[in-house]
């Protein structure tokens, strides 16, 4: 082709998780920032070879549970205690303890919501194109290969040392992904 | 371990060596014949992909037209009112409380499954925890019916939510049946979010595997665009450990709110502390008693022996034997209580339980639940298929009865001589029940014909060939890294 597209990036072929995870390190170590691996599976100990931080998901989980919690005492207290107050065996209008249960199941409720959607916020996802999914080889990706890909934005690319670079880490399938 | 660690108590860091245990005392593996990633994605794939098998249609015709018996039944009972049913004072809350008791029960080994053993590193939940998750939406869809027709005015059910009515009152937070609206509806959202989020990677398996165009853009859709990469796998999986933490209490607390429906009221014989506990354990016994039933066959049925092995089967019968055994010991605590208790009504309601005009349901329900799992002390019969399918059924038939025999012998004798009565079920309340089964049935069949029935991208994750310090793996002998 002579109109060539733009190159998104370049992308390595590996058969094993012990494969990928050493390449991981290497180029972890080599200084790249744009790049990632993609695996079928979770590979233990992948975020240490990537030198990636503790994921901050928690933080959703506990924001969506506190609002859940404080959102359910809130409610039952405005509601049965002061816009329609009931008397109810003479006890008090509002009680933390019996409001206890359905605020408690509120923040389980929004929590649940606040990781998954903190999950999915923090991946960027949904993202129903992406240059990676145009690519035939790359559906191994959820079978049982595995993949790192390293993109044409980051500062140290250059594709033939890149290039290079991969192929000494054992890769045996080496290609570009075009944007 | 503990004298390796001695050893080196001089603070010389000996070379640890972990001798292998000896092979009497070595773990089954969890998936059999060291099966490849690959094998496992296409084994388990294909059951959703392919030609519809012949079983599965008949199954799906029987569990149909069951369905449409109880979607039958309730129009009938919808437009007629509820007096086709056979409750009436003093049995007001009768054969469809113990329904909604029942399914919500069963619901509850899904959460379990895929929350607690997550948190106790139970590693061979992986197998079963998707059947399982889907059980539950089901089986609490199959419960959500019974207390919502129950109100008479289904249509009017809303006003259980908070939600501002033309009466300008709110529903009243002090009563556990408002409790039980948030703990189900909520137990419902939370296993569909906890369901939905474990489907992800695999619905891209099933993305990209699949070859018609419309199935692309459904999986494609619901994947969100998923592709693997471990920036995400390193956010999913904080997610989803948050979510099995979430989801813990939250199983515990749904049945134990169930059961401050009884306990919180004042009536001999539900009125007792030991509800809570008793309920959750009693709802992981049939639980797993009804993963059991859904399983055994079809492990067989879909050529999955070398993914749900017998050593699944086996350790899900000790779950069943374990809570057996709780409940058994609740049944025995609660008559030692309302002797020990000195309360007159208490006893009473207990031998009216045991030797009343009940007396067939109360020992049905004993046979059922304490006497049939201790069978599963046998390995000779935790290993029989046949054996287990079958106490599986008889397990949820006696935890049927356990709900019945809790509320219609309570409520059958209240305080007054001139209140007792005895309730007798009519066609409307048996096929109405009946018909569940197979409303339960026709959504489980879906489910395995269109989504991965086994958690694909779990179970290769805990294979050899998936772990990076392992031969299989792709490890040196003696290999390290930083």
């Amino acid at each position: 082709m002579s109109t060539a597209r733009p190159v998104y990036g370049i992308l390595a072929e590996f058969d094993t998780p012990a494969a990928v995870l050493h390449a991981a390190e290497a180029i972890r170590d080599a200084g790249f920032r744009r790049w990632d691996v993609f695996t079928p599976f979770p590979v233990h100990g992948m975020d240490r070879a990537m030198g990636l931080k503790n994921s901050p998901v928690g933080w959703f989980t506990f924001i969506g549970g506190a609002t859940g919690f404080a959102l359910g005492q809130l409610m039952i207290w405005w509601m049965n205690a002061v816009d329609y107050p009931i008397l109810v065996g003479g006890k008090p209008y509002y009680s933390p303890l019996s409001s206890f249960p359905p605020s408690y199941e509120l923040t389980i409720l929004l929590g649940a919501f606040g990781s998954l959607f903190g999950m999915l916020f923090l991946n960027r996802l949904p993202r129903l194109h992406h240059p990676l999914l145009k690519n035939r080889r790359f559906k191994q990706a959820t079978h049982d290969k595995f993949y790192i890909v390293i993109e044409t934005d980051d500062p140290k690319y250059s594709e033939s040392d890149t290039r290079r670079m991969l192929e000494r880490l054992g890769s045996r399938h080496i290609e570009v992904v075009e944007e | 371990m503990a004298h390796a660690a001695s050893s080196t108590a001089a603070g010389v860091p000996a070379a640890v060596r972990v001798e292998a245990p000896p092979p009497e005392l070595e773990r089954e593996p969890l998936v059999l014949n060291q099966r490849s990633p690959g094998w496992i994605t296409d084994h388990i794939a294909g059951v959703a992909e392919g030609k519809t098998p012949t079983w599965w249609w008949v199954a799906f015709g029987i569990s149909a037209s069951v369905m449409t018996v109880c979607f039958i039944m309730l129009a009938y009972l919808i437009s007629t009112g509820i007096g086709v049913w056979g409750l009436n004072h003093p049995v007001a809350w009768a054969w469809d409380i113990t329904n909604f008791v029942f399914w919500i029960g069963i619901g509850h080994a899904g959460t379990l499954i895929s929350a607690i053993l997550f948190l106790l590193r139970q590693r061979w939940r992986t197998s079963i925890n998707r059947a399982a998750e889907a059980m539950t939406i089901f089986a609490v869809i199959c419960a959500g019916i019974f207390p919502l027709v129950h109100t008479g005015r289904p249509w009017l059910a809303w006003w259980l939510l908070p939600i501002p009515t033309s009466n300008n009152i709110w529903p009243q937070f002090r009563s556990p049946l408002e409790w039980d609206v948030f703990a189900v509806s909520t137990y419902f959202t939370v296993s569909v979010l906890f369901w939905y989020m474990g489907l992800i990677p695999d619905l891209a398996v099933m993305r990209d595997r699949a070859k018609s165009k419309l199935k692309q853009i459904l999986y494609g859709l619901f994947a969100l665009g998923w592709r693997g990469s471990n920036r995400h796998w390193s956010n999913y999986e904080k997610a989803y450990l948050l979510l099995a933490g979430l989801s813990t209490p939250l199983v515990l607390s749904v049945h134990s709110i169930v059961s401050f429906d009884f306990a919180v009221s004042q009536l001999p014989g539900w009125h007792t502390t030991i509800f809570p506990p008793y309920f959750v354990a009693g709802a992981i016994f049939s639980g797993f008693g009804m993963v059991l039933t859904l399983l055994v066959p079809l492990r067989s049925v879909c050529h999955l022996e070398d993914i749900i092995t017998k050593r699944h089967v086996d350790l899900m019968c000790k779950v069943v034997l374990a809570t057996g055994s709780i409940v058994g010991y609740a049944y025995g605590m609660e008559f030692f209580i309302a002797w020990y208790g000195g309360n007159p009504y208490e006893l009473d309601a207990f031998k009216f339980r045991a030797f009343g005009p009940y007396w067939w349901a109360y020992w049905i329900m004993i046979t059922c639940n304490v006497i049939s799992p201790q069978l599963f002390w046998f390995k000779r019969i935790r290993q029989n298929m046949w054996a287990v399918f079958i106490i599986s059924i008889v397990v949820n038939i006696g935890m049927w009865f356990e709900r019945f025999v809790i509320i219609a012998t309570t409520l059958a004798r209240e305080f007054m001589p001139s209140n007792w009565g005895y309730f007798i079920p009519t066609k409307v309340d048996i096929l109405t029940f009946v018909g569940t089964f197979g409303l339960f049935l026709t959504l489980f069949l879906l489910f395995m014909r269109f989504l991965p029935m086994i958690a694909i991208s779990e179970v290769k994750g805990i294979t050899p060939q998936a772990d990076p310090h392992h031969p299989l793996g792709g490890a040196k002998e003696g290999g390290h890294h930083a």
